[in-house]
């Protein structure tokens, strides 16, 4: 960590052109994630959080500044972000296993160690009984829980979450978010998550960063510091200073609905 | 949630077992009638041409058409007839769908290459592709080739057309994620788009067996000196309507037997998602 920042965001700035014209979805927007940090993105609809998420996984080109992980600036196919997708994208037609081995294929990076390294996830997170099996014969948490092992096995430097758990029921999303956080923890991963749920910000990150509105640039920031036994999203949210975090974003959002 | 499967519920109510004979009886009710609508033509035409209420010289008679059968096995020119239509079918609805998924994978490549040719493919769907029947025979001769050319022709624009309509399909989200781990677009294509355009390549398939036939068939009439489609022509020539029947029954088994092989093949394809 001392080392300066694991991920940089400099100037960035995106502009959208279509046939009706030209849209800015970011203005010079800078941040700073640090090694092991887990960041929550927060901001109006259409703001561009996830324009940046998709800038910094080298998914689209920036219009101006520019994005450098661990000094190197992010290019189109870096191999140093993984990106999770909103619902969890598993491949009907592929095993568990397979599914898992997507980003290592794709990569060309299968081999024995990169297998053992995958198999170790999957039994480390109570999957391995179902490496055989199709994503239909499990649950939404579980296929939530191989998503992430499908990133983590490509060992990315910086874990990219968009809306990540939007496709799921309530319930599920709080157990799959507390899951996911500890897995992050447990494997020492730095993140960025990109939600329009305040709560499900302030439950799992270290900092929170909210947006303005399009075009988007950073309006706050606001360290999350949370006095409760575990640290764990379950639990944080019964936290005392949790109502309070939430009701300060709250109103930095600014929401009329 | 997932759960075992010996949760399963033993027990069934008086009313769960009426309602499944029910089902049942009604499957069995359906089944005779098809079967008792069957024999009630045959009987129908058969009786019907005995006393002479129609011409069986014009309508053909069930009797008629199993005495032809049994000319045409004891020749042996049955199955060499039956053999050459069904290869000539195969061929062409195998290549159409082979032709028309690699034009429609050049179409998905390329942006530009599919927005060009959009007014022509458009074009050439809305054509009946059967008046190119005689450019066919002169350019490429009387004759096998020709035929499945025919039916090849009938079945690629489809094909393309609903391939690629398939292709454009896929969840963005899943191309995406491949291209977040740095995919090409031919990773894309191997390992997302082709892998789940699968089911629509193989409903391509199907409709692509009914308009092979057509080819064929149409095919035959204009050029061949066998088949199924030369049997008909030449019966019809000749006033032996016995033989036409007979060739139009032989069609309709053949035609029926492809397609439930087809439906199989979905079957296997499906299963193994």
């Amino acid at each position: 960590m001392k080392a300066g920042p694991l991920v940089e965001v400099r100037d960035l700035t995106v502009k959208y052109h279509s046939p009706e014209g030209e849209i800015t979805a970011l203005q010079n927007l800078s941040l700073e994630v640090g090694e092991g940090e887990f960041v929550g993105i927060v901001g109006p609809s259409g703001c561009g959080k996830s324009t940046m998420l998709n800038v910094i996984a080298g998914l689209i080109p920036s219009s101006g500044g520019e994005v450098l992980i661990k000094g190197t600036a992010v290019r189109r196919g870096t191999k140093m972000v993984g990106y999770m997708p909103q619902s969890d994208q598993l491949f009907e037609w592929r095993t568990i296993w397979k599914n898992v081995l997507l980003g290592l294929e794709v990569q060309n990076n299968v081999n024995e160690q990169t297998k053992a390294f995958a198999r170790k996830l999957l039994e480390n997170y109570g999957l391995i009984d179902f490496a055989h099996s199709y994503p239909s014969r499990l649950s939404g948490g579980m296929r939530q829980r191989v998503a992430l092992i499908r990133t983590l096995a490509v060992n990315p430097e910086i874990l990219l979450l968009d809306e990540a758990f939007s496709a799921l029921d309530y319930q599920t999303r709080l157990v799959v978010a507390d899951e996911v956080k500890q897995i992050i923890v447990k494997e020492n991963k730095t993140a960025i998550l990109v939600t329009h749920d305040i709560a499900e910000a302030i439950s799992m990150s270290d900092k929170i960063v909210v947006l303005t509105k399009r075009p988007g640039s950073i309006k706050s920031i606001h360290s999350i510091e949370l006095t409760c036994s575990e640290k764990t999203p379950l639990k944080s949210r019964e936290a005392p200073e949790f109502r309070l975090y939430f009701n300060s974003i709250w109103k930095e959002l600014d929401v009329h609905a | 949630m997932f759960m075992p499967n010996q949760e399963q519920i033993q027990y069934i109510s008086e009313e769960h077992r009426a309602y499944q004979q029910e089902r049942k009886n009604y499957r069995i009710r359906v089944i005779l009638s098809q079967i008792a609508l069957l024999v009630l033509l045959i009987v129908v035409w058969e009786i019907a041409g005995n006393l002479k209420w129609i011409d069986p010289f014009i309508t053909s008679q069930p009797s008629r058409i199993i005495r032809t059968l049994i000319m045409l096995h004891k020749e042996g020119a049955l199955y060499h007839h039956i053999v050459i239509t069904v290869l000539e079918t195969a061929a062409g609805f195998i290549l159409g769908t082979i032709c028309g998924t690699f034009a429609a994978i050049a179409l998905w490549w390329s942006k530009f290459l599919s927005d060009v040719l959009d007014p022509y493919l458009v074009i050439l769907n809305s054509l009946p592709k059967i008046a190119l029947g005689p450019i066919l025979i002169v350019w490429i001769g009387q004759g096998a080739p020709a035929i499945i050319a025919m039916a090849l022709l009938i079945s690629l624009v489809v094909t393309i057309l609903g391939v690629y309509t398939g292709f454009a399909q896929v969840e963005p989200e899943k191309i995406k994620l491949l291209q977040s781990f740095g995919a090409t677009r031919g990773q894309v294509l191997q390992k997302v788009i082709l892998p789940s355009s699968i089911p629509t390549i193989i409903a391509a398939l199907k409709i692509n067996v009914g308009l092979s036939w057509v080819g064929v068939i149409v095919g035959e009439f204009l050029v061949s000196r066998a088949g199924l489609g030369y049997l008909i022509v030449y019966g019809g020539q000749v006033f032996r309507l016995d033989l036409v029947m007979t060739s139009v029954i032989i069609l309709a088994a053949a035609a029926a037997v492809m397609y439930q092989a087809v439906v199989l093949l979905e079957k296997h394809f499906l299963n193994k998602q």
